[in-house]
């Protein structure tokens, strides 16, 4: 009796898991669907080029020079500011006058900037990416929500200039590694790069450690905005956890670094030594720079480490061992900026027009008074100056009907094709048409033409009931025949149309 | 009785003029004096004040006197006003929500511990970079909490302020090189400059473009008005919970910051 009872059991916790399978909310999916919209602005420069109007675009791969903008942006990244715009543009251009050689250094700058521009999306209020994507909530709900992203970012610096930063977007796009894990990408990154030398494979050596230097980039870039925060105010920022966490996580990065690139350092050397194919010795040498310009960014990012703690402690002295409050007043950060800015746009409007109201002091009516009225009223019209030219009167043409045609044409045409229930030859109706109007045999001539393959199914979409329908006699129209309509004869009826995609 | 009038109506209009202060006019100064020393001319300002549609929040030797105007006088700004010279293909709504945080952040800033809003003597430092930061610091913050989280894509009213300002770009280089007015920090400047025009603000010479420091008139409308009017819109649509009258507001933001 116990067999029976655990298997319906099992059964139906199967059948619950089926059912339930296809409205899980699925992570990996959301994940990947975004993944797949940051790439969709780099596609999209292919197919806009074509619209360019003072560009033949064929020669350029937009997407690859997009891709090579991110990395130059990527590339001056630094802790502390970006990259310039100039001079990403004109890092960019040897690579576009590749693609070009016959194009003028002028097109080479200018498509160069539309990549920018548009990466940077140029146009729009927000310059900013959106994508709409669907996913189902724990209720099971199918719910569309939409994912705003940037790739560039124009910032400010202290003196006013503004300069270019990648986005975290920008730079999991750039480096093909779709939201995963930053340590173990890196580590698979290493044995990689480890392994590709032993190997002699050069070009992918050189490709993993830049995508090394990606994520030392990133680790840094966490960092910075976790240290920036801190000094506005400690408690924004978990150093119970959180920033303890990213900061033992970058050591043990940097460790691993010091330890891989030493090894790299070594055994490209010897690469290097031993190549004997041109090719190979300057891909080494390529390797070289690019392993010891890691070096320099994990030094840096190894002095902020250092300093991070120490920079802590001081701003909890500085900012939590202040004066205890005296007197009870509002905490306008905590009870009003940070719970209205956390509202929908619908319900945060009152609050805040009321806190504009009643913090911004008075409007001052303008009055007016005697003395100003008087002098208001007395004061001599400014004459303009100059009134322009003078308007010139415009030349009107009647309107010309274009259209060959007239109305009567057609309502004649079409009592003469109302052919339900009849079927007449073509030369038939040109006959009869001659002697009502000249030129209607060839209006006639053009409609029965229309019927001789005519669009079954949108005359069903628009609700007609009949359709007028052509076929070959085999014989051909008179030579001299009515309105000049030549060609094969036709005959013409109107059949009925059903529609049997709906039941009836 | 009609001078003790006129002498009222006078310190009412130096109160709408947003530069004059008791220091630098002998006049306003008397009139000052006369209202602290002199309880019933202060209620007849006060009856005056209440005759045009304002309020009298504070009179001091230092600011000179501090008026708000009451619900639905010729006084009132409304932020509707405000936002309506903008130009920009965004929706109006997140436009006026836009302007109205950038101004809450703008005081928020200014005055960072509620201490420093309970102090009369405190002057508060705003710059517009560092309005825009504090701002931004905000959405960073509320980012990690809604957990990566997007919004829906068929409610955009119903999406939090927040996003519509990590939205904005916080600078946009424009042709001819000067600040976009459409970016969050064109939009800081200008928030700023107006405070400065109401005699709120003053601007702090010096290298540093876009300094200012507050004043006293800025401080007690804040403290007096706004954050009482502000706090009861809020309890309205039942967003702040009612904070324990002997409990630290401090210890409760610590903590929810931590969580």
């Amino acid at each position: 009796m116990l067999y029976p009872v655990i298997c319906t059991r099992r059964c139906r916790v199967q059948i619950g898991n089926d059912e339930r399978d296809g409205a899980v909310p699925d992570d990996g999916l959301i994940r990947r669907l975004k993944a797949l919209a940051c790439t969709a602005p780099l596609n999209d420069l292919d197919s806009r080029k074509s619209y360019l109007e003072w560009l033949d675009g064929s020669v350029y791969q937009m997407a690859e020079i997009g891709l090579h903008v991110i990395d130059q942006v990527t590339i001056a990244m630094d802790f502390d500011a970006g990259a310039d715009a100039e001079q990403v543009i004109a890092r960019t251009m040897p690579f576009v006058a590749v693609q070009g050689l016959r194009r003028s250094r002028e097109e080479h700058a200018r498509v160069a900037r539309w990549v920018l521009d548009s990466l940077i999306n140029v146009g729009t209020v927000d310059r900013g990416f959106q994508r709409v994507y669907g996913e189902v909530d724990a209720a099971g709900v199918y719910v569309r929500r939409r994912f705003d992203f940037k790739l560039l970012v124009e910032l400010s610096g202290a003196a006013g200039e503004i300069y270019l930063r990648a986005t975290d977007e920008a730079i999991n796009v750039l480096v093909g590694a779709l939201d995963t894990d930053i340590e173990s990408a890196q580590v698979a990154a290493e044995v990689k790069l480890d392994h590709l030398i032993k190997r002699g494979r050069l070009a992918d050596a050189k490709l993993a450690a830049e995508q090394a230097r990606y994520r030392t980039i990133q680790l840094g870039e966490a960092l910075r905005t976790t240290l920036e925060a801190t000094r506005r105010d400690v408690r924004a920022v978990d150093w119970d956890e959180a920033a303890p966490a990213l900061l033992d996580s970058a050591l043990d990065h940097i460790q691993d670094r010091f330890t891989a690139e030493d090894a790299i350092l070594r055994h490209i050397a010897d690469a290097r030594d031993e190549a004997t194919d041109p090719r190979h010795k300057r891909q080494a040498a390529d390797l070289v720079a690019i392993v010891e310009d890691c070096m320099r960014r994990h030094s840096q990012l190894l002095l902020r480490l250092q300093q991070a703690r120490a920079l802590f402690r001081a701003e909890q002295d500085r900012q939590l061992f202040a004066d205890p409050p005296r007197r009870e007043a509002a905490d306008l950060y905590g009870q009003f900026l940070r719970p209205i800015m956390d509202l929908p746009v619908a319900d945060a409007y009152e609050p805040l027009e009321a806190y504009f109201r009643a913090s911004t002091g008075l409007a001052r009516p303008t009055v007016v008074t005697v003395n100003s009225l008087v002098d208001l009223l007395l004061r001599i019209p400014s004459e303009p100056s100059d009134l322009g030219r003078e308007l010139p009167d415009p030349e009107l043409v009647p309107v010309v009907s274009t259209n060959r045609f007239s109305d009567g044409h057609w309502q004649m045409a079409e009592r003469l094709l109302d052919l339900r229930d009849v079927t007449r030859s073509l030369s038939e109706l040109l006959a009869e048409a001659a002697e009502l109007d000249e030129d209607l045999p060839a209006l006639v001539g053009l409609l029965a033409g229309h019927a001789y393959a005519p669009e079954i199914s949108s005359a069903i979409r628009r609700g007609r009931r009949h359709i007028l329908l052509a076929l070959p006699t085999g014989d051909s129209l008179p030579q001299a025949g009515a309105g000049g309509v030549h060609g094969a004869d036709l005959m013409l009826s109107a059949v009925a149309l059903v529609d049997d995609s709906t039941p009836t | 009785m009609n001078d003790d009038v006129t002498a009222a109506a006078s310190l009412i209009v130096f109160g709408l003029r947003p530069k004059a202060l008791p220091g630098r006019d002998p006049a306003y100064r008397s009139l000052v004096i006369r209202h602290r020393d002199d309880d019933a001319f202060a209620a007849l300002v006060a009856a005056v004040a209440r005759g045009l549609g304002l309020r009298v929040l504070d009179v001091d030797a230092e600011s000179g006197i501090v008026l708000s105007p009451l619900q639905g006088s010729v006084f009132e700004l409304r932020l509707d006003q405000y936002a309506r010279q903008t130009r920009t293909n965004e929706r109006r709504d997140v436009e006026k929500v836009l302007h109205g945080v950038i101004f809450l952040a703008a005081a928020a800033l200014a005055f960072p511990r509620p201490a420093d809003l309970a102090n009369d003597q405190y002057t508060g430092r705003v710059s517009v970079a560092e309005v825009d930061t504090m701002a931004r610091e905000v959405t960073r913050v509320l980012r990690e909490n809604a957990n990566a989280i997007d919004p829906e894509a068929d409610t955009p009213r119903l999406e939090q302020v927040w996003r519509a300002y990590a939205r904005r770009p916080e600078s946009q280089s424009t042709k001819d090189g000067r600040a976009a007015p459409d970016s969050t920090r064109g939009m800081v400047g200008r928030a700023l400059r107006y405070l400065a025009d109401q005699g709120l603000l003053v601007p702090v010479p010096g290298d540093l473009d876009g300094l200012y420091r507050t004043t006293r008139r800025f401080l007690i409308q804040v403290r007096e008005l706004a954050v009482e009017r502000t706090m009861d819109e809020l309890l309205r649509i039942g967003v702040v919970p009612v904070l324990d009258p002997g409990g630290s507001l401090r210890a409760a933001d610590a903590a929810e910051g931590e969580g």
